[in-house]
């Protein structure tokens, strides 16, 4: 059914049409509106969940821990300061191997105080073993978010699902929201592989000596291959179930395209619109979007930029000392690839500034006009202020 | 003996503890305790190490080994689960050492007290980190020697009385028990599982290496510690009502003080100052157990 829906709240109903069992979660903004509508839909019966409501959110995601490991289904949403101060239990999830799915809105790392949009604070959290995807809109949330528990479930690998902070997050637009008999066919109760389990009792996250450690760690790493692998079986069941499809990547209009704009998130949406605009006036440009960082979708991306002249990665997210996060693994993922193209890297919108579509404009005109990208990420849109803190 | 005979060991022999380990005794009369319907979520301590290393374990009941500062929350998450299925019959516990209940677990304890999460918290007390070699912690009592409270810089803080702590949380059962003390331990085991709600108990759990006395002085330690009233073996129910299991026949505290290595430093005046602090304790006990008593 067809509903006017926040995006917090396309992050709800999804968690809903889940059948989430356990939901764990601290309060930060701009999240609560994710958990506020669940804490609703347990109050009133409509979801049959335990909803803990925890001290912090270190103690969300250790609580899921638990939770996951007694094998039921598990959730939890948050932002910003608080995955950081998740970091720890973030390992620990993925080296336990537990199906958690959360929900991350992107919002700006402190200092100053920010609340808006801004991708460093999940990116930061690269290494921690989940699988991470970023959504454009509302119908995405929601679809990605019933997806991820499939996902999560199917490699034992938990799932952050990522969205803008307030561009989506807090951003009405039509979502279809399907009826629970679909969803249901398409995600089956979880059976786990493993669990607390009186009949057989086993020690789970015990001592692991060198003889093993590596082992274990190389199954994550088989794991995140076969998520690659059967994103596009689910993707394809999604389809026959509920008539969409998103991808781990979308090009569009990439084929014939010199210069080819590379986006995640919300920018994608403005950045189709100049696609357009430009295209009207014969500009040969494409977009690439890419929704799943983690596990990187290598091949996807040197076959779809294959025939590019040039590659502009659009980042609102940086990594101090080095560049942009998503331009760092463009780059890596094409250096081996015999003629690649050259990546431009752009930083744009941090702590939530706009990215308009005369920012998106100007980003193309740069990479047309320049003849070699700069070592470095240019900064777009800088305003004059005093550079002396620092340097005296 | 007779307990063995009692109740079914859940613990094997095997686990990796140093002898005379008072946290692997602990242990074992717990488990006799609580019985095989035991769900066991142990944060980083001793007992990490204890229980052994991939592929083995020494307990016989399901174990969720998590994170140092989680052993509320983790626990508060497998209860949720086994409530969501229906489970009614397991009994939840989380095994921490001081470290991980007084120092950096001690967010997500007071977190899930607050929740009444029903599961029993177990603190077995070493009054160090052991697990990392001897570095002091907040239960680390007065006048201690340990590698990060050396030479003169011995500890000169009060331990800090965590039951209280948990007392003031005005949770339906809290008690002290010790490992010199079998039947006391294991009743207030017993009693703490027939009940529903966060429960806490504190265990006074010797530590011949990082406390400087041979193995065989464990039990006789632990002993001493409750006939001193250095460690007093009291319960409290729904944070009100004080009950004292152990009435201590005078014994002063120097001879537990001179048979230990962490204390040797100590002077006459050292000890004279102890003997003050722990009757002042014991009298504060004493009051509040006479409160409750008049107003009962």
């Amino acid at each position: 059914m067809r509903q006017v829906l926040e995006g917090s709240h396309a992050v709800s109903e999804a968690v809903r049409l889940a059948r989430a069992q356990v939901i764990s979660a601290y309060p930060i903004t701009p999240q609560t509106h994710i958990v506020e509508q669940l804490s609703e839909y347990c109050a009133n019966g409509t979801l049959d969940a335990r909803f803990l409501r925890v001290e912090s959110e270190h103690s969300a995601l250790a609580a899921l821990i638990g939770a996951a490991s007694s094998g039921v289904r598990t959730f939890t949403a948050t932002s910003s300061q608080g995955l950081a101060l998740m970091h720890e239990l973030l390992h620990w999830a993925s080296g336990a191997r537990l199906p958690i799915v959360m929900a991350e809105v992107n919002r700006a790392m402190a200092p100053g105080w920010n609340i808006w949009a801004d991708q460093t604070d999940s990116l930061a959290q690269r290494d921690t073993g989940w699988i991470q995807l970023y959504c454009e809109n509302g119908q995405e949330v929601l679809d990605t978010t019933i997806q991820a528990f499939r996902l999560a479930e199917w490699v034992n690998l938990p799932v952050m699902v990522n969205l803008d902070a307030f561009f989506l997050s807090h951003t009405y637009e039509p979502v279809d929201v399907p009826d629970q008999k679909s969803v249901d066919r398409f995600l089956p109760p979880y059976k786990p592989r493993f669990q607390l389990d009186l009949a057989n009792p086993c020690a789970f996250n015990q001592l692991a000596p060198p003889n093993i450690y590596m082992e274990m760690r190389h199954n994550i790493q088989m794991a995140m291959d076969e998520a690659l692998t059967f994103l596009e079986q689910m993707e394809e069941e999604f389809e026959s179930i509920l008539g969409r499809r998103h991808g781990a990547v979308e090009a569009i209009q990439c084929d014939d395209a010199e210069i080819i704009l590379i986006t995640s998130g919300t920018v994608t949406s403005t950045s189709r619109q100049v696609v357009a605009e430009l295209r009207e006036k014969g500009e040969k440009v494409g977009l690439l979007k890419i929704k799943l960082f983690r596990p990187f979708p290598v091949n996807m991306l040197r076959e779809r930029t294959a025939s590019a002249s040039k590659v502009a990665v659009i980042d609102r997210n940086f990594s101090f000392g080095a560049s942009g996060i998503f331009a760092q693994e463009v780059k890596a993922a094409l250096c081996n690839f015999p003629g690649h193209p050259p990546v431009y890297s752009y930083i744009a919108g941090l702590g939530g500034r706009d990215i308009t579509m005369e920012v998106i404009e100007n980003i193309y005109w740069l990479t047309k006009k320049s003849t070699a990208p700069e070592n470095e990420s240019s900064w777009v849109g800088l305003r004059e202020v005093d550079h002396a803190v620092g340097q005296s | 003996m007779q307990l063995d005979n009692l109740n079914p060991e859940h613990m094997c022999s095997g686990h990796v503890g140093c002898p005379g380990c008072g946290a692997a005794i602990a242990m074992r009369f717990v488990l006799k305790a609580l019985g095989d319907k035991t769900m066991m979520v142990i944060p980083a301590c001793c007992w990490s190490i204890i229980a052994g290393s991939y592929p083995q374990s020494a307990l016989k009941i399901p174990v969720l080994h998590t994170a140092f500062e989680t052993g509320g929350a983790a626990a508060s998450g497998v209860r949720a689960a086994q409530d969501i299925k229906g489970d009614t019959e397991t009994t939840v516990v989380t095994w921490a050492g001081d470290g991980g209940t007084f120092d950096i677990g001690f967010q997500a304890l007071s977190g899930a007290v607050e929740r009444n999460e029903n599961f029993i918290y177990f603190c077995y007390d070493n009054e160090a980190y052991m697990n990392t070699g001897v570095q002091r912690s907040s239960s680390t009592p007065y006048g201690a020697w340990t590698t990060t409270t050396p030479g003169q810089h011995w500890k000169k803080l009060r331990k800090k009385n965590i039951v209280e702590v948990l007392v003031a949380h005005r949770i339906p059962y809290a008690a002290t028990a010790s490992i010199a003390f079998p039947e006391d331990l294991m009743a207030k085991v017993e009693k703490a599982k027939s009940m529903t709600g966060s429960r806490f108990i504190h265990i006074f759990s010797s530590c011949p290496t990082g406390w400087g006395m041979p193995s065989e002085m464990s039990i006789k330690i632990a002993r001493m510690a409750v006939q001193t009233t250095i460690f007093p073996l009291y319960e409290v129910e729904d944070g009100l009502r004080y009950t004292i299991n152990y009435t201590p026949k005078g014994y002063l505290v120097n001879e537990y003080f001179r048979l230990q290595g962490r204390f040797k430093h100590l002077t006459e005046e050292d000890l004279d100052s102890i003997q003050e602090m722990v009757d002042e304790d014991w009298n504060l006990l004493l009051r509040k157990a006479g409160i409750s008593l008049e107003t009962s």
